[in-house]
């Protein structure tokens, strides 16, 4: 449902949202469907409501998203104020008070929390990148290329694609080189380049770590069209 | 025991319950989290075939009735390990205790091993629970939930020095085998609560004790098996694999199997129901006929009659010194080095 008397600014809500990820399945909110409505008043106030997979999703991601997704709509042009709501979850009223008080993570859960959520979202971002060196070079290994070739090989000699792009966006957000004449294979911890003779176990741990995340993803999704049939 | 194509299929399901989550049974003022956490179970049984799903109040409270036909009558299995998970903030006798299964499993001998739980946040008083049920139970096993909640806490870490006093506990009592749950876990609310690393441990200081990861970490397959190829004594409990993956994305299980063959091994992955989540007969007839769907898979381990016995069974077995008859085993191939030794012996003669 989106109501709004001025159409380009819900739009312009959803684009915003669309950028905002599930930091564990490495997917948009809005394709996983967590986005249940957004709605923009004549007066600018955006309200957005979420929805995930069950009860008991981890608070720390969930709270991520929310705060994410305040953070964007937030900066849209035309959006005076923003209330986004968590439905139909455990840790609900913590999280909407939490995000809507931009307290941060730790006083919404105070004292059941210590830190920030910045380490816990690098650490997923650099399994994305993991995934993400799988998606890129598992057709490369394909067609033929030798784990000598790929050791050598730059992000600018691969041929372009929507993973190779999606692999440079991960890269660059942990700070990691993500320009044309970077290594295509590095420890996405330390940016430090592969050795020729760790190659091998390099793309077994992409290619697992792919499959982890999207085994995730579709149990996710599987169990969010149970709660949510319409949605 | 499963029998197809003439091949017999000894089967013991490592992973299973008998639980009460009907209304009755929720505690007061925590109605929501008895109810969101049986209705989030329900959901995962969707993802199992239409024809095998239950409508809610059924699946709340399962009679004994229901149990024994569709785990041993209609569902193949020869021996059934019950795996308790209390949940007593939330239920108030208890989601599945050692003493509601124990008491199933008593009425009918020799089908069931029942096995406890401890949580060690239960001090000096859970330790003398820990050892009651073993004495009384027989218990050679305990399932441990790292995310319960208890008395304000939300979870806790088997590399704790309290869960070490009661590894150690446990073992002097005679326990084996460690079957533990990483769930829908919240704690630490900070960190990734579904880390692994605890289990990496415990696993390195208790090498006499064998760790079963159910639900083989998931969602963290990958940390999972970077952690059991270093850990001999870890294995990989496939509840939720093949019934939340194997029906509703054959793909995805296809390439999970795959990496759990590769990284862990078919010597220690271990068939579950997860029942009554899911029943045991489509999950063993579905993976009994189970192969790679494509050339895509031709880099992973193959899977053969014999790894489909080991999973379903044998290693099981193995892990609880179930007797298993001869029909059912796999024929003996002396390895490298026994065949080695015996020519030796041959030439020495």
């Amino acid at each position: 449902m989106t109501v709004s008397t001025d159409t380009t600014v819900v739009s312009a809500a959803l684009s915003a949202l669309a950028t905002v990820r599930d930091p564990e399945l490495d997917e948009p909110i809005t394709t996983l469907g967590f986005v249940a409505s957004c709605v923009v008043s004549c007066e600018g106030r955006a309200v957005v409501r979420l929805r995930l997979p069950t009860y008991f999703c981890a608070p720390n991601f969930a709270f991520l998203m929310v705060a994410d997704a305040y953070d964007a709509v937030t900066a849209v042009q035309g959006v005076r104020s923003a209330e986004v709501i968590l439905e139909d979850h455990f840790a609900s009223d913590a999280i909407n008070a939490g995000v809507a008080a931009q307290a941060g993570f730790v006083q919404s859960f105070d004292g059941e929390a210590v830190a920030e959520l910045g380490d816990l979202r690098a650490q997923f971002l650099r399994k994305a990148v993991m995934a993400g060196t799988d998606q890129v070079c598992r057709p490369l290994v394909a067609a033929g290329v030798t784990p000598a070739e790929l050791l050598v090989l730059t992000l600018g000699a691969v041929p372009a694609s929507p993973e190779l792009l999606r692999l440079r966006e991960r890269r660059a957000e942990l700070g990691l080189a993500a320009g044309d004449d970077a290594p295509l294979l590095i420890d996405p911890g330390t940016g430090a380049r592969i050795d020729e003779a760790a190659v091998p176990l390099h793309l077994r741990k992409a290619r697992v770590t792919r499959a982890g995340i999207e085994a995730n993803t579709s149990i996710c999704s599987g169990m969010f069209r149970v709660r949510y049939p319409d949605g | 025991m499963y029998e197809k194509d003439g091949e017999k299929y000894f089967i013991v399901d490592s992973h299973m319950h008998y639980w009460n989550a009907a209304p009755s049974n929720w505690v007061k003022g925590a109605e929501q989290y008895a109810k969101g956490w049986i209705e989030c179970f329900h959901a995962y049984q969707s993802l199992g075939p239409q024809e095998t799903h239950w409508p809610i109040e059924k699946f709340m409270g399962y009679t004994e009735d229901d149990l024994m036909k569709d785990v041993f009558e209609d569902g193949y299995v020869d021996i059934a390990v019950f795996q308790p998970t209390y949940l007593k903030e939330w239920y108030a006798e208890g989601f599945n205790t050692t003493e509601r299964n124990a008491a199933l499993g008593e009425k009918h001998p020799g089908m069931f091993i029942a096995n406890t739980r401890f949580d060690p946040r239960d001090g000096d008083v859970g330790l003398e629970e820990l050892r009651r049920n073993v004495e009384r139970y027989g218990s050679k096993g305990v399932k441990l939930y790292t995310a319960e909640w208890n008395n304000g806490s939300r979870g806790y870490k088997l590399s704790d020095p309290a869960a070490y006093r009661y590894l150690e506990k446990a073992q002097e009592l005679g326990i084996k085998n460690i079957h533990v749950h990483k769930g829908p876990t919240i704690w630490p609310l900070d960190k990734d609560a579904f880390d692994v690393s605890d289990v990496d441990h415990a696993a390195t200081d208790f090498p006499e004790l064998n760790f079963i990861v159910e639900h083989v970490g998931l969602p963290r397959i990958e940390d999972f098996c970077f952690m059991a190829t270093q850990e001999p004594n870890v294995y990989a409990g496939l509840s939720v694999v093949i019934g939340g993956l194997m029906h509703a994305r054959p793909k995805f299980f296809a390439r999970v199997m795959g990496e759990l063959l590769f990284w862990v091994g078919e010597d220690k992955m271990t068939f579950g129901s997860d029942y009554g989540i899911w029943e045991p007969k489509w999950q063993i007839e579905g993976f009994v006929d189970w192969d790679y769907p494509s050339d895509e898979f031709s880099d992973f381990p193959r899977v053969t009659t014999a790894t489909k016995k080991k999973i379903l069974g044998l290693n099981a077995a193995r892990l609880y010194d179930i007797k298993v008859p001869a029909e059912y085993q796999l024929p003996v191939v002396p390895s490298a080095r026994e065949a080695e030794e015996s020519a030796q012996l041959v030439t020495e003669s």
